[in-house]
């Protein structure tokens, strides 16, 4: 059963990475972007969790983590550098 | 037992892939920019809240050891979700609109990113090339 619902999350997750690439492609202003990059982000790391969970291994959590971290980092540091220009002011 | 967790674990994934899936959706449904913020950082940060805690009961129940890395990085989303909001939000707002264009927000105050510290801001507050300075950003 458990299977079954995974492949169903994966299948989830992967439509929503294609409708991410879908605004990134076609996206009618920049932050428009920085928000898929974001979202895109997000989902990968579910897409990370499943794939633990499928292979029953816990060797993924710290790239969950990093994933996570860096996600974060460069979204706020685009937004801040469309804002000003400048990431550190 | 190991049923129940097997059925926890199943609508847990399951939950947490249709939320994901509509908040991918709405970054493509949704009207405008503003609107379409609030998809991705709720709906789609549930999901991945859901499916991480169904790796987490996944490990607890059937795994070696149970371990709280995936509580930590749900965490972690759920706190920094907003903050990305936030900065894609008054990005927008510094993209698309200037101060005078917003609607009033009371006396005595103004919106807080076009403040006295938004000075530097490059297209809030020019006169001459402000049209152009949008036009090359958008």
């Amino acid at each position: 059963m458990i299977e079954y619902a995974l492949y169903f999350a994966f299948c989830c997750f992967g439509l929503g990475l294609l409708f991410c690439l879908y605004r990134i492609l076609f996206a009618p202003g920049v932050s428009d972007r920085i928000l898929a990059l974001d979202t895109m982000t997000v989902n990968m790391i579910a897409v990370i969790a499943l794939f633990g969970i499928l292979h029953d291994t816990t060797m993924y959590f710290e790239i969950m983590m990093l994933l996570a971290m860096v996600g974060f980092v460069s979204t706020v540091a685009y937004a801040k550098f469309i804002l000003r220009g400048d990431v550190i002011e | 037992m190991s049923m129940i967790a097997e059925i926890l674990i199943s609508a847990l994934l399951v939950i947490g892939g249709l939320f994901g899936v509509i908040g991918s959706y709405g970054l493509v449904k949704l009207p405008d920019q503003m609107t379409r913020l609030h998809a991705p950082t709720k709906a789609a940060t549930l999901g991945v809240g859901g499916v991480l805690l169904a790796s987490l009961a996944w490990f607890a129940f059937f795994g070696e050891h149970p371990s709280w890395h995936e509580l930590l990085i749900t965490l972690f989303l759920f706190v920094t979700a907003p903050i990305t909001g936030l900065m894609i939000a008054k990005s927008h707002m510094h993209l698309s609109w200037r101060a005078d264009e917003l609607p009033d927000c009371g006396e005595d105050q103004n919106w807080a990113t076009y403040g006295a510290s938004a000075e530097r801001s490059l297209v809030g507050n020019g006169t001459e090339n402000d049209s152009t300075d949008r036009d090359m950003r958008e």
